[in-house]
């Protein structure tokens, strides 16, 4: 033990700061601490440039990656100014010098909601010339759509386009983005902070990462309950699955989602080895390890369903003219059309590949990704625990009973007792408002409905007397009305203020939730007047646009608006937090 | 004459329900509109049995759906009200759209000459119910604290009886009909009229009876109502010249009781006298007045006609009536009955028409892979449609009767039904499976403590290979099976009486008359399928060597007093 060098009175004044900062905080300041001493002294001016970094972030992974990026570079002496794209005031951007923008693509290629209309503003004719401005753009995306990173593309291109001078090329990220987003961020690093040598050094104490979960690090939770919620005789299979979280310090609140790392089905896997002749036991490389194929193929690489770089490479191996020709540019439906309920596995039964070297194979395909389920609980009401709603997905092709590799997993191998690889993923864009007593309306069909009971059992549990009225929706009353016992349990108890249901196919009719919200348009119409949220969650291609839709026509309907104002009261609504949505 | 409700304090449930529900409305209406239960509101579903229907839901889901977060599977059993249990082919053809439309796929005949349909859910409740009534029949009373269903015995061969019979059944059911306009406010859609008379239940008053009320006529010599096992029974009396000279009048039967409630028991009921045809009416509405007036409202369990009648004594209730009445019965004339269950096959009535009774196992018309009957039938009755002959009459014992035919529509029935299969006696099938019954049970049935319907088909094959292998095949035995002790199913009028106890247990009761003038008695407390038999199998036996030529198995056990004979009915 070395003797305290200061004196009494920095002593004090070391312990006044320091009095409330948690773990985390101490390590990280004793190791900034710990850089500050390896430096020069007499260079301790911080005169890094001033960076505006944006986040178009819908799930919250930009947000996240930006912030990791802001707090890099400001420990690289810069000055970093972080804004959702949402409040940022776009007559700024004429006076920025450095902007670095993470940009999510959402559904088919659309901006998340919160940033349709900075998007909008940038790649609108009118949009000005941005001359002295450097950029890079880190795009984020899934490959299994079509429009693959799209808004970060449109934006790095458009930026150029206006005149502002690329920093670093754009780096496009599948779902698997940890790795390409930190070889970026390295990149951007360097070329910010990299010139000057008056950066801040943080010397690392311990990876203080370490205590917290991540998807390449997941929490193992056991599996407590999983239960069927879909009645007898019902089309769909929708488990209720609870998992226990205790022990591992993951708070996460009603809005976020658990991140599940599944693995491959057995059957699956095995068809595959079976299908290129080879030996279970065979080693093939994976990033720096190695391990035997079998185990490559349930845990590690995602075998279905099939994406555009699969066959792209899987062509290339083949040589195969007619995959190369669905993957012209032009030919995009056939594309969708072939890859639609599709496997690794039925690409070699169409185009077989025997003796085909492991390694060639598992070099094509993508990283398993992990799956994200809206949390279904409400953390006060359920300490310890995460409850998430999954519809298995099943269906036969080519005369092969195929299920979800994720829903799969766990409606049929996970048993209980079992650990399931979790971590939190955290969804700043989708959170009840902060005062309890601001109503809020919440719309949900199908498994849509998850994060609304995690609303609920939370307002409850904290005891909000805001009023909250829920719109559900699904195809047949007596067995798809997921949870029907304790909506009633939670409008008997007051919990819930009032529930609007639809389903589809209890008559000749379809009936959605869209058309409840535009029977109830005039009490829609006074709740959003009043201050109410409005929260939507479930399927984004459909369901989310028709609700969108009903909305503005309610607004002119009841408010009397015109189209335009419509829009910018919605737009509005956006800006507030009070249109919000978790839409897939 | 309604006594003062002067306290309400010792009342049973029920009579506060009925008191505050504004004439049987309630909240139907709102329980109907809510979109987020299958159910209505608890209180509401004793007043809908008034309206006939009642709120059940699948049992054999019940956990399985809790687990699952579901409420349980809810649905409706309707009961068709069916004067006599006559009806036209349209209407048949009606009820048998509505079954698949709506229902579960399946008609239900009901023991008390009423269609059932079951697993209706609330959404297409109002549809269904408006659909019945649009036919011409309607669900009101069909169940609840009012004259329910007036039954008629259908005896074909004495058609110019039944034709004045059945006009009498008919005139007692319209009399004690329900007036309130809640009915059709809730069902059928009509307004309440503004400004007009304050709406009256006459006869009944704002809480109805104190409890359920049931009338038969039967037409000797076949007791296919079971005349005795009712309130009030009427039994036609021929004039000697083949016209009817009037009714004998019957008080006090019921066979519903509770386990373990030793002040409830099945009664039979008692001779009183004799009335014209034109009094039936006005005397059975005065029956239904003092029972409304003097039955017990404070316990529900005792609160049937039959224990008013025992608690202030025959005496006492004759006076009382003919002082409503203004007018004295006169005395009861001689009559018999050869039997309670129906003959299959076809007989031709005093009317030269032709009358075809179908065996119905357990009254249930459905489609079966082997045995297409509800496909069968409608093709037969649509036949009839069209032609514009003929009638379809339910049979007390869940049996159908096709009726009033010419030779050549007899021929074109016989062809269509053999086209399908199906023999009027269901050949094939022993004498005492088509002697048996089953009320419906599980897994609808909210009171049921064990199986019948599902079960009786299974444990009467059980019985067969006995009765087989004791050279009795030929031979009937009334065997009459309930899912618990209410009697639906009549079963203390079984010659073999099965009370349901608890799932797979029955209660054993032996020796009721083939008549239905003997109540049957409890040989033994509980009995699962295998204990059953290995006591039934003996006396089976027995029977079958030591038994009087013709002697029936229900008088054999009580003449070698394998149980006592302290009901035995004497007029």
């Amino acid at each position: 033990m070395t003797a305290n060098p200061l004196t009494a009175d920095q002593a004090s004044q070391l312990q006044a700061l320091t009095r409330t900062w948690d773990a985390r905080q101490l390590l990280w300041a004793s190791g900034f601490l710990a850089g500050q001493a390896a430096r020069p002294s007499d260079d301790r001016a911080i005169a890094g440039p001033e960076v505006t970094l944006l986040y178009l972030s819908q799930s919250g992974n930009s947000e996240k990656l930006i912030r990791t990026l802001a707090r890099r570079l400001t420990d690289e002496g810069c000055v970093t100014k972080v804004f959702d794209a949402l409040d940022y005031r776009k007559a700024r951007l004429k006076q920025a010098r450095y902007l670095l923008i993470a940009a999510s693509t959402h559904g088919e290629g659309d901006p998340p909601d919160a940033a349709a209309e900075f998007y909008d503003y940038l790649m609108d004719d009118r949009a000005p010339r941005f001359a002295a401005l450097k950029f890079a753009v880190l795009a984020l995306g899934d490959s299994s759509y079509a429009q693959f990173c799209k808004i970060g593309r449109d934006l790095d291109a458009r930026l150029e386009q206006l005149g502002a001078q690329r920093l670093v090329p754009l780096q496009e990220c599948d779902l698997d983005f940890d790795q390409p987003a930190a070889a970026w961020m390295d990149q951007v690093t360097d070329m910010l902070a990299g010139s000057a040598d008056n950066a801040v050094a943080v010397i690392p104490v311990r990876d203080v990462a370490a205590t917290s979960y991540s998807r390449s690090r997941p929490f193992a939770a056991e599996l407590h309950t999983d239960l069927v919620l879909s009645g007898r005789g019902s089309t769909k299979e929708v488990h209720h699955v609870e998992l226990s979280l205790e022990g591992s310090g993951i708070a996460y609140r009603p809005g976020d989602s658990i991140g599940v790392i599944p693995r491959n089905d057995p059957a699956l896997v095995a068809g595959i080895i079976d299908a290129i002749g080879a030996s279970q036991a065979v080693t093939v490389p994976v990033g720096e390890d190695s391990v035997t194929l079998a185990e490559a193929l349930a845990s590690r690489f995602e075998l279905h369903p099939l994406t555009r770089p699969v066959v792209q490479g899987f062509a290339d191996l083949a040589g195969d003219d007619h995959l190369r020709s669905l993957l012209a540019p032009e030919n995009s439906t056939g594309l969708n059309a072939f890859l639609r309920g599709r496997d690794l596995l039925d690409l070699l039964t169409d185009c077989p590949l025997p003796g085909l070297d492991p390694a060639a194979l598992v070099g094509i395909l993508r990283k398993l990704p992990a799956r994200l389920y809206s949390i279904a609980s409400g953390p006060s009401a359920n300490p310890g625990e995460v409850h998430l709603t999954v519809a298995a997905v099943r269906y036969r092709n080519n005369e092969r009973d195929r299920v979800g590799t994720a829903t799969g997993w766990l409606a049929d191998r996970v048993a209980v007792g079992d650990s399931v690889p979790v971590y939190l993923d955290e969804n700043p864009n989708f959170r009840l408002p902060a005062d309890p007593d601001t109503p809020i309306i919440m719309v949900g069909p199908g498994t849509g409905v998850a994060p609304f009971r995690a609303f609920i059992e939370e307002r409850e549990a904290v005891g909000a007397a805001g009023r909250s009225w829920l719109f559900f929706g699904d195809r047949h009353f007596t067995t798809d009305f997921l949870y029907q016992r304790e909506w009633q349990g939670f409008l008997r108890s007051g919990a819930l203020t009032r529930m609007d249901v639809a389903f589809s196919r209890d008559q000749a009719d379809r009936v959605y939730v869209q058309h409840r919200l535009l029977e109830r348009a005039a009490e829609i119409y006074a709740w959003l007047e009043e201050g109410a949220c409005f929260y939507v969650c479930g399927d984004a291609n459909a369901m989310a646009p028709d609700v969108d839709r009903t909305l503005r026509a309610i607004l002119r309907k009841e408010g009397g608006f015109s189209e335009q104002a419509a829009g910018d009261y919605l737009e509005g609504l956006k800006r507030g937090k009070r249109y919000q949505r978790d839409v897939y | 004459m309604n006594r003062p409700v002067d306290e309400t304090a010792g009342l049973s449930a029920n009579e506060r329900i009925k008191a505050r529900s504004r004439l049987l409305r309630g909240s139907i209406l709102e329980g109907l509109k809510d979109p987020l239960t299958g159910a209505i509101a608890e209180e509401d579903t004793q007043l809908t049995k008034f309206h006939g229907t009642y709120q059940q839901d699948d049992r054999d889901l019940r956990q399985e759906r809790l687990a699952q977060k579901l409420e349980p599977l809810y649905s409706f059993m309707i009961r068709v009200r069916v004067p006599g249990g006559v009806c036209t082919p349209r209407q048949w053809l009606e009820l048998d759209r509505l079954a698949t439309r709506h229902a579960n796929g399946t008609l239900r005949l009901t023991t008390r000459q009423a269609f059932q349909f079951h697993g209706v859910l609330k959404r297409n409740l109002r549809d269904t119910i408006y659909r019945i009534n649009q036919s011409l029949l309607d669900t009101l009373a069909a169940c609840g604290d009012v004259n329910r269903n007036v039954m008629c015995g259908v005896v074909p061969e004495r058609s110019d009886l039944h034709a004045q019979a059945y006009g009498a059944t008919v005139a007692i059911a319209d009399r004690l009909l329900p007036q309130t306009g809640a009915y059709h406010e809730i069902w059928l859609g009509r307004q309440r009229l503004a400004g007009g008379e304050p709406e009256r239940e006459p006869l009944y008053g704002e809480t109805y009876l104190p409890r359920k009320f049931k009338i038969a006529v039967a037409v000797p010599p076949r007791n296919d109502v079971d005349v005795y096992a009712n309130d009030l029974g009427f039994i036609a009396i021929e004039d000697g010249t083949g016209g009817l000279a009037g009714f004998n009048v019957c008080v006090g039967g019921g066979l519903g009781r509770t386990h373990g409630e030793e002040e409830t028991y099945p009664r039979l009921a008692d001779v009183i006298g004799f009335c014209r045809p034109d009094r039936v009416a006005d005397l059975a509405q005065q029956v239904v007045t003092i029972q409304r007036d003097y039955g017990d409202r404070q316990n529900r369990k005792r609160a049937r006609f039959k224990y008013t009648i025992d608690d202030r004594g025959l005496d006492w209730f004759r006076e009382e009536l003919q002082r409503r009445l203004g007018w004295k019965l006169d005395e009861a004339r001689a009559c018999h009955f050869d039997q309670s269950g129906d003959d299959y096959g076809w007989v031709q009535g005093r009317d030269g028409l032709w009358y075809g009774t179908l065996f119905i196992e357990n009254g249930r018309v459905a489609d079966r892979p082997d045995y297409p009957l509800m496909t069968g039938l409608r093709r037969v009755v649509e036949a009839l449609e069209k032609r514009g002959r003929g009638e379809l009459r339910l049979t007390g014992n869940q049996n159908l009767c096709i009726a009033a035919l010419s030779d050549a529509d007899r021929q074109m029935v016989e062809a269509l039904l053999s086209e399908h299969g199906i023999m009027a006696d269901r050949s094939g099938a022993s004498a005492l499976r088509r002697a048996s019954m089953a009320c419906v049970a599980l897994p609808t049935c909210g009171l049921a403590m064990a199986e019948a319907e599902r079960y009786l088909p299974h444990l009467v094959s059980r019985l067969d290979e006995i009765m087989a292998a004791s050279g009795l095949s030929d031979d009937p035995i009334v065997v009459r099976m309930t899912g618990c002790p209410n009697g639906c199913g009549r079963p203390y009028l079984g010659e073999v009486g099965l009370v349901g106890k608890s799932p797979g247990h029955y209660q054993l009761w032996l020796g009721a008359s083939p008549q239905g003038d003997r109540l049957n008695q409890l040989y033994r407390e509980s009995l699962d399928e295998e204990e059953l038999l290995a006591i039934l199998t003996p006396l089976i036996r027995r029977y079958a060597v030591e038994r009087h030529p013709q002697e029936r198995f229900g008088d054999f056990v009580v003449r070698v007093g394998i149980v006592d004979n302290p009901m035995a009915f004497e007029i």
